[in-house]
C-alpha cells in the first residue's frame, strides 16, 4: 500500500505490469532453450483447459488444472492470511505433509460408512494436523524471538524425516513401496465427475478434480470475512502494519501470531483432503510436491486477496497442468514451470521497486502538476 | 578399540570432512552476506547453479573439438570452477540488486533463486546434453583428484598418528583444503581486516557506518560477490570433487539449508561455523553408514540422523542452549534519511 499511488495504480497495474515482465523473462528462457514462446503458450493453455468430455483430442485438461488449483488456493490462503500479519510461513511444505498424515491416521483408524462423515473427519484432522505444525515454530517466534522463515523451512525438513520414516516404517502397507494401506472405498470423496453427474452434466471420468474444490472457494470466503470484517481480523492486519503500534492498541503480539500461523498451517493442511483423502486415497511420499512454496507465489501475486489468490491460484493450475503437457508435446522437461513460477516469485515479490519506484515518480510529478 | 579407531572411526571422519565441505563453503558464503546485513535463504539455489555450470563448463571444456568441445585436456576442470564461480555471482548479483538496490523482500528474492535454479538447471541441461538434467559423466582432467600429501605413503604405518595423516588428512581434493583455508582467511578479514569491521558494523548499524562516510551499499555489495565466490566452490565441489563426477538434477538436496542451519548454529562465527558443518557431516556419515543406530537403551532410525541438524538448529534458535542472535539490522533495507 503506498498513499503516493492511486489504488488502480497500486492493486491492478503493478501486479500486471510485474507479472507482464515475469513473463516476457520466461519468454526469452523459452527461446534461449531453443523453442518457440507462441507455440508454448498455446500447447498450455489448450492442454490446461480442454475438456476430454467433449474433445477426443484431449487427455486430461479441465479436470486436472482444478485438482492443481485447489492445491494453490489452500496453500496461497495459508501464506496470504501470515502476510497480513507481516509473518511469512514458508512452512507450507512440511504443514501440508504433516497434514497428510493426519489424514491417513483417521482414515486408517475407521471403517468409515459415507463419504460426508469422512470428509468432515478429514477436513477437521488436516486442520488440526497442519496447525499443530505450525505452532512450533509460531510460539518460539512469538515468546522465544527465533525467526519464523528459519524454524519453518527447519520444520519442512524435519516433516520429510518424519513421514520418509512412517512410511517405511509404522505406517507402510504391505509390499515394499513407501506407501500407506489404501483408504476404506466408503469414505472416497466425491470427484468432480460424480459431482456433475448430480446435476446429469458430463465431465472428465478420469480427472483428479473433486469436492476438495468447494472447500477450498469456502475457505476463501472464511478468509475474506476474517480479515475484513472481524475484530480479529482487523487485529492481525494492524499487527501486521505496525507491530508497535498494535501493542500500543492492547493487541497482543503472542496471541496475534500464534492464531495468525495456526490459521495459517490449518490452509495449508486442508491441501491435505485434496491429495492424500481426494485423489490418491493413501498416504504417499512427496505428495505435496512443492505446492506449498506455490502458495508464496500465489499469494504475492494474489496480493494477499482470496479473489487474488483463487485467480492466481487457478494461473498457477494452468500453468502447473500446462507443464505437464509441455513435456508431452514438445519434450521441454517440467521444471519450465519452476522457472516460470521463480520469476514471478521474483517480479511481484523482491523486484516489484523495479516498477514501483518509476510509476511513483510519475505520479509524484503528475500530482504536484495538478496541485500547483 | 584400536581396530574400531583405525577403521570405523577413521573412516566415518574421513567421509564425515567430505560431507562437511560444500556445507562449510556455503556456509561461510552465507557468513558474509549475513554478516552485512543481508538474509540468504537462497544458498540452495546458488550452489546448485553452480554444481550445473561446473559440470557443464567441464564436459564441454574436455569434449574433443569435434564434438562440439573445447579440447582443454587438464584445463577443463578448472574452466568448470571457474563457470561455477561466475554462475553463482550472478546469482549473489541478482540478490544484492533486489535487496540492495530495489530494497526488496531479502527472503522472497532467497525463495525465487532456489526456484529459478531448480528449474533453470534442468532445462538447460536437458537442451544442451539431452540426458534428462544431467551432464555427461567427467574424466580425468575435467575433474578434482585427491592429492597425495608428502610423506602420507611412508607414514602410513606409523600407528594412530601416521594412520590419521594418511587415511583423514591426506587425500583429498583442493577445494578440501581451500576450504579450511578459507576458515581462516574468513576469521582474519572478518576481525583483523577495515574490511571485515566495517563489514560486521554494517550488519549490525548501517546508518552509523553511512555517517562515519563509508559507503552501505559499497559494502553489502562486496559482502555479495564474496557470497557468490564461495557459495561457486560449494556446487563446484559437489559435481566436480566427489564421486558423482557430474552434475544431476537437485544435486543439492538441501544442503543449502543445512549449510543456513551451521550458519546459525555456529552464531555466525567462522570458526564456529567449520565445527558445525564437520559436526553435521558427520551425522550425515552416520546417517549413510548405518539404517539405524542402537544406543543401547533406545535404537535410533536413520531418518532420525538426517533431521537431526535441523532440530538442533531449532532447539539453538529457540534460545534453550545458548542463544543465537542474528546481526541486528539482517534483513532490513537501509534507507538513508534525506
Amino acid at each position: 500500500m503506498n498513499k503516493n499511488l492511486p489504488k488502480w495504480v497500486d492493486l491492478g497495474l503493478i501486479p500486471l505490469l510485474t507479472l507482464a515482465l515475469a513473463f516476457a523473462v520466461s519468454g526469452l528462457v523459452v527461446l534461449s532453450i531453443g523453442q518457440d514462446p507462441i507455440e508454448v503458450v498455446t500447447v498450455m493453455v489448450n492442454g490446461a483447459l480442454c475438456n476430454p468430455a467433449t474433445n477426443s483430442s484431449c487427455f486430461s485438461g479441465i479436470g486436472h488444472t482444478l485438482y492443481f488449483t485447489t492445491n494453490f488456493i489452500f496453500t496461497g490462503l495459508a501464506v496470504a492470511v501470515a502476510f497480513h500479519a507481516r509473518l511469512f510461513n514458508i512452512g507450507g511444505e512440511g504443514q501440508a505433509g504433516i497434514a497428510g498424515v493426519g489424514v491417513a491416521l483417521v482414515m486408517l483408524s475407521y471403517d468409515w460408512p459415507h463419504w460426508s462423515i469422512a470428509l468432515v473427519v478429514g477436513t477437521l484432522a488436516a486442520m488440526a494436523f497442519g496447525a499443530a505444525w505450525a505452532a512450533i515454530p509460531a510460539y518460539l517466534q512469538a515468546k522465544r524471538g527465533s525467526h519464523i522463515v528459519i524454524t519453518t523451512i527447519m520444520f519442512n525438513l524435519i516433516a520429510t524425516a518424519i513421514i520418509g520414516y512412517l512410511l517405511v516404517g509404522p505406517m507402510q502397507a504391505e509390499g515394499s513401496l513407501p506407501e500407506s494401506p489404501s483408504f476404506p472405498d466408503a469414505a472416497a470423496l466425491p470427484t468432480m465427475h460424480d459431482m456433475f453427474g448430480w446435476f446429469g452434466l458430463a465431465f472428465d471420468k478420469n480427472a483428479p478434480a473433486n469436492i476438495s474444490f468447494v472447500l477450498a472457494i469456502i475457505a476463501a470466503v472464511g478468509v475474506w470475512v476474517l480479515i475484513w470484517k472481524t475484530r480479529l481480523g482487523y487485529e492481525m492486519r494492524a499487527f501486521g502494519h505496525s507491530e508497535k503500534a498494535a501493542v500500543y492498541a492492547g493487541i497482543s503480539p503472542l496471541k496475534i501470531t500464534m492464531i495468525a500461523m495456526l490459521l495459517s498451517g490449518a490452509l495449508s493442511g486442508l491441501m491435505a483432503v485434496n491429495t492424500v483423502q481426494g485423489e490418491a486415497e493413501r498416504l504417499l511420499l512427496g505428495s505435496v510436491e512443492g505446492a506449498g512454496f506455490i502458495g508464496i507465489a500465489v499469494a504475492l501475486m494474489g496480493r494477499s486477496h482470496p479473489v487474488g489468490v483463487v485467480l492466481a491460484a487457478f494461473l498457477f493450475g494452468i500453468l502447473t497442468q500446462g507443464g505437464a503437457e509441455l513435456q508431452f508435446a514438445l519434450g521441454i522437461p517440467a521444471e519450465m514451470i519452476t522457472v516460470i513460477q521463480a520469476l514471478i516469485i521474483m517480479f511481484t515479490g523482491s523486484l516489484e521497486n523495479l516498477v514501483r519506484i518509476p510509476l511513483e515518480k510519475v505520479f509524484i510529478r503528475a500530482g504536484k502538476g495538478a496541485t500547483s | 578399540m584400536m581396530d574400531f579407531l583405525s577403521n570405523d572411526l577413521l573412516q566415518l571422519s574421513d567421509s564425515a570432512v567430505r560431507n562437511a565441505i560444500p556445507l562449510l563453503l556455503a556456509c561461510l558464503a552465507g557468513l558474509y552476506s549475513e554478516r552485512a546485513g543481508i538474509f540468504d535463504i537462497g544458498l540452495e539455489g546458488k550452489m546448485l547453479v553452480a554444481a550445473f555450470a561446473a559440470g557443464a563448463f567441464s564436459a564441454i571444456a574436455g569434449m574433443p573439438v569435434a564434438d562440439g568441445g573445447w579440447d582443454m585436456g587438464a584445463w577443463s576442470v578448472w574452466i568448470g570452477l571457474g563457470a561455477a564461480i561466475i554462475a553463482s555471482t550472478m546469482f549473489s548479483m541478482i540478490h544484492a540488486f533486489a535487496s540492495i538496490t530495489l530494497r526488496g523482500n531479502q527472503l522472497i528474492s532467497g525463495v525465487a533463486i532456489n526456484f529459478f535454479a531448480a528449474g533453470i538447471t534442468v532445462l538447460i541441461g536437458q537442451y544442451w546434453f539431452r540426458m534428462g538434467g544431467q551432464t555427461p559423466q567427467l574424466r580425468e582432467g575435467q575433474r578434482f583428484e585427491p592429492i597425495t600429501l608428502p610423506f602420507a605413503e611412508s607414514l602410513k604405518d606409523v600407528p594412530v598418528i601416521g594412520e590419521i595423516y594418511h587415511q583423514l588428512i591426506s587425500g583429498h581434493n583442493i577445494i578440501v583444503y581451500m576450504g579450511f583455508v578459507i576458515v581462516a582467511l574468513t576469521w582474519w578479514v572478518l576481525y583483523r581486516t577495515r574490511f571485515g569491521l566495517r563489514m560486521r558494523a554494517v550488519g549490525e548499524n548501517p546508518g552509523a557506518v553511512d555517517t562515519a562516510g563509508i559507503s552501505v551499499v559499497k559494502l553489502r555489495y562486496s559482502a555479495l560477490i564474496i557470497t557468490g565466490i564461495l557459495c561457486g566452490l560449494a556446487g563446484a565441489y559437489l559435481s566436480l570433487g566427489t564421486a558423482a563426477a557430474g552434475f544431476g538434477k537437485d544435486m543439492t538436496a538441501g544442503r543449502g539449508f543445512i549449510a543456513l542451519a551451521a550458519l546459525i548454529f555456529a552464531k555466525w562465527k567462522p570458526i564456529s561455523a567449520m565445527g558445525a558443518t564437520l559436526l553435521f557431516g558427520m551425522l550425515e556419515a552416520i546417517g549413510n553408514k548405518y539404517q539405524t543406530v542402537d544406543l543401547g537403551f533406545i535404537v535410533l532410525p536413520g531418518q532420525f540422523m538426517q533431521a537431526l541438524p535441523y532440530i538442533l538448529t531449532v532447539v539453538i534458535l529457540a534460545g534453550f542452549v545458548g542463544k543465537a542472535i542474528p546481526p541486528k539490522a539482517g534483513g532490513e533495507p537501509y534507507v538513508k534519511e534525506r
